[in-house]
């Protein structure tokens, strides 16, 4: 369910690096979480991002939810595609519905968090609170 | 599955776009038994009704219902509701889940009449047909004839054998029927509407549909829109609140209000910015904090994002430019007419 090539947090954003660059975006769990995303707000490439910060938000039908950023960085790109199809979200979180793109800070920032197996581990829990 | 009212409800079931798509073009199925029932029985019933509630409940007949509000000494909301006319001698009042044990204990204590009040709901399952489809799915379950009953007006028959209240009413701004019966039944009569339905493409639909559609239809959602600090006036309820048929509770301080004027009011307005004002978010007119949001989401009908917000009473004019505090940032409104959506 949850891809391997990459990082995941506590508040369901995912990071996949790539050298100096990582892709950031919502977990499947969050979208779900959501339901129907009607609008995506981005940081602008240059915007300083720091892990654990609030960055931009995602609206669904019934709720806005602020997404944090996993690293510290810069955003060197967003997603122009969620601009007029923010409903990727829901069909295609992991992949074609990345958020932005950061130039880590620090690399080795990412090894704190969790990988696949923990992050499912610890979505299997969540599901049982509901 | 959220708690609303100490019910264990859905918010949605397939996504609250798809359930409100199917309410506005074919049908969906919701499951209401939350709302609460009460029951004023007794040769002065009607009095007890005129005296609590705000509509001019010695108006309807027989089989007939109006929309009314449960009113404060302060002429302020203690309930939206739905009167149903059984008899002269028996009123059923249909309220919100939150508000019933407050709602019971409101109008006995004001039970000054030969009447008795009841706090029913436990004797009641609600589920309801919303949609253009709803009278033909409703229709293939009972040997009684749909079609004469007119909206906001019920009859007694059997549905799939179960004895129901099937009252044409509903909180989408849609055709449709909400049945009332005993709880035993409820499985059976949601897996019989359900097959029913299939035909016609009907979904189940949770909360979250429901508040979309109610919104586009500018219908008031209690401790939103209107609560015990809101009056019929302020909300745009007049055509509720009928002051011939005064004395009521809280009509002396209603008449006042509508000589002095009114301190807010209550509008509809359409986002210019693709963002959403929601539920709380302040609202400023020309820079200065005039009002607040009550309700707000993306409008799946309309493709637009509109919500409903108090502003001061000498700034409703419709065009009337808002700004709407989203996250720190001022996001531009404007004041449209309601109900934002009417049926075809």
């Amino acid at each position: 369910m949850y891809p391997a090539d990459r990082r995941y947090t506590k508040d369901h954003e995912w990071i996949k690096v790539d050298g100096a660059v990582g892709t950031v975006g919502i977990t499947d769990y969050a979208q779900q979480e959501l339901g129907d995303v009607v609008f995506v707000e981005m940081p602008k490439p240059g915007a300083a991002v720091k892990a654990g910060q609030s960055f931009g938000t995602v609206e669904s039908v019934k709720a806005v939810s602020e997404i944090f950023s996993p690293v510290t960085g810069e955003v060197t790109e967003n997603n122009p595609v969620l601009v007029d199809a923010p409903e990727k979200i829901n069909s295609d979180p992991h992949s074609s519905a990345w958020l932005v793109k950061v130039k880590l800070t620090d690399p080795q920032e990412v090894a704190s968090l969790m990988d696949a197996a923990a992050y499912e581990a610890y979505v299997a829990e969540k599901a049982k609170e509901h | 599955m959220v708690n609303f009212g100490g019910w264990d409800m859905p918010l949605e079931y397939s996504g609250i776009l798809a359930e409100h798509d199917a309410v506005r073009s074919r049908a969906g199925l919701f499951d209401v038994s939350h709302m609460g029932e009460l029951e004023i029985t007794g040769p002065q019933a009607i009095n007890l009704v005129q005296w609590v509630s705000c509509n001019n409940a010695a108006k309807l007949a027989q089989g007939q219902i109006h929309y009314s509000g449960l009113m404060t000494s302060r002429g302020t909301f203690v309930d939206d509701l739905l009167v149903h006319k059984i008899s002269d001698a028996h009123y059923l009042l249909c309220v919100n889940a939150s508000n019933q044990d407050a709602d019971f204990a409101h109008i006995a204590e004001n039970n000054k009449f030969d009447a008795r009040v009841e706090n029913t709901g436990s004797r009641y399952t609600q589920l309801a047909v919303q949609g253009p489809c709803a009278a033909g799915i409703v229709q293939k379950l009972t040997p009684l004839d749909l079609s004469p009953i007119r909206y906001y007006h019920f009859a007694f028959g059997k549905v799939s054998g179960v004895d129901c209240l099937i009252a044409r009413t509903g909180y989408t701004g849609e055709d449709g029927f909400e049945l009332y019966f005993a709880p035993e039944f409820s499985e059976k009569l949601w897996n019989d509407l359900t097959e029913a339905g299939k035909p016609f493409n009907m979904i189940p639909c949770g909360l979250g549909a429901r508040n979309t559609l109610r919104l586009e239809a500018g219908m008031c959602l209690y401790g939103h829109e209107i609560d015990d600090t809101t009056t019929p006036w302020e909300a745009g309820l007049a055509w509720i609140c009928k002051m011939e048929k005064a004395p009521f509770l809280g009509s002396d301080v209603l008449a006042e209000q509508k000589q002095n004027g009114l301190p807010r009011k209550l509008v509809g307005f359409e986002m210019l910015d693709k963002r959403i004002g929601r539920d709380g978010y302040s609202v400023s007119i020309a820079g200065k904090e005039a009002g607040r949001v009550t309700s707000g989401c993306p409008s799946p009908s309309l493709k637009r994002n509109i919500g409903m917000a108090y502003v001061p009473p000498d700034s409703t004019a419709l065009g009337k430019e808002l700004e709407i505090n989203i996250r720190g940032q001022a996001a531009a409104a404007r004041i449209v007419p309601l109900p934002f959506y009417k049926r075809p």
